[in-house]
């Protein structure tokens, strides 16, 4: 695992150094330098090949929503969405700024690290007229 | 080779107890209570089980804590723990212990009490804690109901698939749990109540959603030989498979394919049988979305005809397809891992002691359970004759 950002002695691990990263509103993603491949979750394995040689890359941000549902909830609904990035891999996430019952499959979204009262928060906005 | 096993062991004895309120009793009391149940009905005695598999959502320690409650001192045990479909993958751990000598007689079981002994927060907590999803659980799904749902979505954006024909799933279960006096939810049902009823995370609303009831489950295992001398319908495991492929929903490759194409092939080719062979079927019913995707993975019909496949009351009683005839998690009980259901509704089919609901002439069965969120499935073909 390339860990270029921390300094010596800081966690190295993948969770470690996405989350890390988030904080800092960057998104980053594992390519294999074996394989090519990105993959999500991170992880400090390939799961296409095995390989433990990877880097972490900025993926464009550009995604597709491939499922999406409203959880109905007292304090008020919202949605819950798998997304799969233009790279790849398909992660969980919820499309913001557009109203929950206006999502739909297929919809293109751009990511976006939103800093919420629980921390950084990867989430996905309508990309443009592609929407 | 997985051909040797075809019908080397076989279903003696079941029992249920504790279904819908256990009444104050604990987990463990009406786990034993149906464990005793199967075991005097497989003309044994506690002291002749030799193996002991048995899982909980909670306890890491759970069949060291039931054997020792039970007074077993097994020769074979195992807990792995496989979410719902834990109890229906047990069949071939317990085929390969038997046929390699390890145990004879093997005790599978089953219970906890959801209802009247509900999960405070802390245990939920706990749980949550213990099983980090950190790239899931930021984004709150409602689980496992909005990982289902999003299946669902994806499988209605895919083929089609209607929130009416999600709603047939649910009022056929009704109407086969109003044929079994040990059904909890017996009032009548309608499509159109499952369409209006309160929305949980779209498009599942709650009358899509399986019950939360207590209830204990057991039954016997042992080698088809020695079934014959100890039962009178012993039920022979034809075949069984299971297959994992993912263990949170983002990490599934295609919502609407999931495990049971693996779990379906083994089960199917170990017993040499096609599913036009199959009289009866029990798929695990935890949201109605299920037993469309498990209809379609087992070869039961094409990749997307599940929808209209359940239309029209064909899985009803009454229909050409008897399915999920107890009721199933939906309308009979779900005691949060359901599989050991499946297995008991199938033998008694297979027996014809299922009274109101009995398939006339049934003499195979398949069974499969589902765990986690589409991720562990399992499949089993239980007949009355090998």
């Amino acid at each position: 695992m390339q860990a270029h950002s921390e300094p010596p002695g800081a966690p190295v691990g993948a969770d470690a150094h996405y989350f890390g990263r988030l904080a800092q509103g960057v998104f980053e993603i594992p390519r294999c330098r074996a394989c090519g491949r990105h993959h999500f979750f991170p992880r400090i394995c390939c799961p296409h090949c095995g390989s433990e040689s990877l880097d972490w890359v900025a993926p464009s941000g550009a995604g597709t929503v491939y499922s999406s549902t409203i959880v109905r909830r007292p304090e008020g609904d919202y949605t819950v969405c798998l997304i799969d990035l233009d790279e790849g891999p398909r992660l969980m996430s919820r499309v913001v700024g557009t109203p929950v019952d206006q999502v739909r499959i297929g919809m293109a979204v751009r990511a976006q690290v939103d800093q919420t009262d629980e921390g950084p928060l990867l989430v996905f906005a309508p990309r443009g007229d592609a929407s | 080779m997985s051909a040797d096993r075809r019908g080397a062991i076989a279903v003696l004895g079941t029992g249920l107890a504790g279904l819908g309120h256990a009444g104050g009793l604990t987990e463990q009391e009406i786990i034993a209570q149906a464990a005793c149940k199967a075991v005097a009905r497989s003309g044994l005695e506690m002291k002749d089980i030799d193996g002991i598999l048995t899982s909980s959502l909670t306890s890491p320690w759970w069949v060291m804590r039931m054997a020792e409650y039970l007074g077993i001192r097994p020769r074979f045990s195992d807990s792995t723990m496989f979410g719902g479909s834990s109890f229906i993958a047990d069949l071939k751990v317990a085929a390969l212990a038997i046929a390699a000598g390890e145990c004879e007689n093997v005790l599978v079981c089953y219970g906890s009490t959801p209802r009247s002994a509900p999960s405070s927060s802390k245990i939920n907590q706990m749980r949550a804690e213990l099983d980090p999803q950190p790239y899931e659980h930021p984004y709150k799904p409602f689980n496992p109901v909005s990982s289902y749902a999003l299946a669902a979505a994806r499988h209605m954006h895919q083929y089609g698939t209607t929130r009416r024909q999600l709603a047939e799933v649910a009022v056929a279960a009704r109407q086969w749990a109003q044929r079994n006096a040990d059904a909890f939810a017996r009032g009548p049902l309608t499509i159109d109540d499952v369409l209006g009823a309160k929305m949980i995370s779209d498009p599942l609303t709650v009358r899509d959603c399986c019950l939360v009831t207590d209830g204990a489950g057991a039954f016997v295992l042992t080698s088809a030989a020695r079934a014959r001398t100890l039962h009178a319908k012993p039920v022979y495991v034809l075949g069984s498979g299971h297959a994992h492929w993912h263990r949170q929903i983002s990490c599934m490759e295609d919502l609407t394919v999931t495990p049971a194409v693996d779990s379906g092939r083994s089960a199917f080719a170990q017993a040499g049988l096609t599913p036009a062979d199959i009289d009866v079927v029990e798929l695990y019913d935890a949201f109605t979305i299920n037993p469309i995707l498990f209809l379609e993975d087992l070869g039961f019909c094409q990749k997307g005809e599940g929808g209209a496949f359940v239309e029209g009351g064909r899985i009803a009683p009454g229909g050409r397809f008897p399915m999920n005839t107890n009721g199933g998690g939906l309308s009979c009980t779900h005691p949060g891992m359901y599989s050991i259901f499946l297995v008991i509704e199938a033998v008694a089919q297979l027996r014809g002691e299922a009274d109101a609901r009995q398939v006339a002439g049934a003499e195979v069965a398949l069974v499969h359970g589902n765990g986690g969120v589409l991720s562990s499935q399992a499949t089993a073909i239980l007949a009355t004759s090998l």
